[in-house]
């Protein structure tokens, strides 16, 4: 039994932990999903450049300006994105801001290609959570015990603000119906722009913790994470923000589990597997309502 | 000076005039209706006065001042609040929610608090429902609270477009009773109705708008004498002439 736990407590934590990870990211899409009906392709780019702005920024200046500074980048470059790339087209059809989302994913990737030249570059270490801790005979990373705490404590945060504050209530609002909210007098633009940054914040946080983990970060390093976190928030039930954390926990988690058992391999074919199937027997997803057209 | 003049009033909409040139008054404290058949562009009016809608030409003077081309969070500060079609009550907001919403430009809490109890007073249903989610009440509740979360945001100018829209006969009576108390506390209405009749009844003033243009306006007691009237919007003529065959 002790073997057992041994053996398997290191991929239960790492799941737990990569799904937190997720978690962050995935709450972005299943935001912004839930007021304008856009999958923002480029959320999962701009969970990169959260990690290069930190990368750069760490550079020249100490820990304690360089991440909260690193935040700050990544919600101006999300409420950038939402100004200049689908703002204008409030009244379009939905499928040319769908298209502007895709430019805006290959713009930040081009630009970070661009930027670093193609080559890997250093994550810097975050001390106390990149330092050693054992549990129960398992090694691993301050980080992993850090990021479903955190995870929650920003979910539990980010769900008061939704119900008990007046911009949350506008937020409620406004993804049911656009016309009326204004009607209300809500500034509709205004109510998108914090969810927009209020999905980018996290996904920055996201970044941090995620590539904590890892030596080098590169162009390409957050589109499997971003991917899967879409994926989370499919699985949950788009629009919803419960439904988007628990997908990531459960995609996390079932992920290690796969490497646990030997087929490492799998892991990632696990991941899109599952959104087949969800989108075949219950494309709503857990949480999600379905959605009827409005004639 | 009337607290709202419209004056040749333009809308589009992606090539067709809905509006080709309207032009309308509504006195202070009074109730004024715009009848019309379907796509006759009463609805495109409100929503032009609010602001949903871009006005191609033509102007809007609300109390003095031009507001065409306001966006609509400012049209409401200023007073012009709408009920709209269908009611379109927040179905995933409680009933307290709905009503704290229609006060968002409102920054006193204890006004804003005031304010709700008003609304209560008016509609004790509300009350005892508060809790509930609006997508759970009936028709004519979803209404009550559509008009209450009007209220809200203490309107100069109600603006109303069909409340009396598939509800029971006895809720639309209901209804129109609200209006008639809502003028006599001293709020200017301007209410679109299908059902002509009580709309005719209720208004001070009425226009008849055909496709796009007012083409008849007098007063709501005229109106429902009027032979015209009487026979496209009314149907009792055409009842008439049923039994007599």
């Amino acid at each position: 039994m002790s073997d057992f736990i041994r053996a398997n407590l290191p991929y239960l934590l790492a799941g737990i932990s990569v799904g937190g990870q997720y978690a962050l990211i995935a709450i972005g899409y299943t935001m912004v999903y839930g007021i304008l009906r856009l999958i923002n392709f480029a959320h999962g780019d701009i969970f990169t450049v959260a990690a290069f702005v930190m990368v750069y920024m760490n550079a020249t200046m100490p820990l304690y300006i360089s991440l909260p500074l690193t935040a700050a980048v990544t919600v101006a470059l999300g409420f950038a994105v939402e100004r200049v790339a689908y703002k204008p087209l409030r009244t379009a059809p939905r499928m040319s801001i769908m298209i502007s989302a895709i430019g805006v994913s290959y713009l930040l990737q081009n630009l970070m290609w661009y930027i670093t030249g193609g080559l890997a570059k250093q994550y810097p270490t975050i001390p106390w959570i990149s330092s050693s801790v054992t549990i129960y005979t398992a090694t691993t990373k301050m980080v992993t015990l850090v990021t479903p705490v955190l995870t929650l404590l920003l979910v539990i945060l980010l769900v008061q603000l939704i119900n008990h504050t007046k911009i949350g209530m506008a937020m409620r609002a406004v993804s049911k119906d656009f016309e009326t909210s204004k009607l209300m007098g809500i500034r509709i633009n205004q109510v998108i722009s914090v969810t927009f940054i209020i999905g980018s914040f996290l996904a920055a946080v996201g970044s941090m913790l995620y590539f904590s983990n890892y030596t080098a970060v590169t162009p390409v390093s957050g589109a499997m994470p971003g991917l899967k976190a879409f994926v989370a928030a499919v699985f949950g039930g788009i629009g919803s923000i419960p439904g988007a954390v628990i997908g990531a926990f459960i995609i996390g988690i079932c992920e290690n589990i796969i490497k646990a058992l030997g087929l490492t391999t799998f892991s990632d074919a696990f991941t899109f597997a599952l959104l087949i199937i969800i989108l075949i027997f219950k494309p709503s997803g857990l949480f999600g309502e379905a959605i009827y057209e409005k004639v | 000076m009337s607290l709202l003049t419209v004056k040749d009033l333009q809308v589009s909409y992606g090539g067709i005039e809905a509006l080709k040139g309207i032009s309308f008054t509504v006195e202070k404290g009074q109730i004024v209706t715009l009848i019309g058949a379907n796509g006759a562009g009463k609805s495109t009016a409100l929503r032009a006065i609010s602001g949903l809608v871009p006005v191609k030409a033509g102007s809007i003077t609300f109390d003095g001042k031009e507001i065409k081309g306001w966006d609509t969070s400012r049209i409401v500060s200023e007073g012009i609040v709408m009920v709209p079609e269908g009611r379109r009550v927040f179905p995933n907001l409680t009933v307290l929610e709905n009503l704290k919403i229609g006060a968002y430009l409102r920054k006193d809490p204890a006004e804003v608090s005031a304010s709700i109890q008003y609304v209560f007073e008016r509609f004790p249903r509300l009350k005892e429902r508060d809790w509930q989610m609006a997508g759970t009440l009936s028709g004519g509740e979803q209404q009550m609270l559509a008009v209450g979360r009007a209220l809200m945001a203490r309107p100069r100018l109600l603006m109303m477009d069909e409340p009396s829209l598939g509800l029971a006969p006895l809720v639309v009576r209901d209804i129109f009773a609200i209006i008639q108390r809502l003028m006599q506390e001293g709020i200017t209405i301007l209410l679109i109705e299908q059902n002509a009749n009580a709309a005719l009844r209720a208004a001070h003033y009425g226009y008849v708008l055909e496709t796009g243009r007012v083409t008849l306006e007098d007063t709501g007691t005229n109106l429902l004498n009027n032979q015209k009237v009487r026979d496209a919007y009314l149907g009792q003529s055409r009842k008439r002439k049923a039994q007599g065959e």
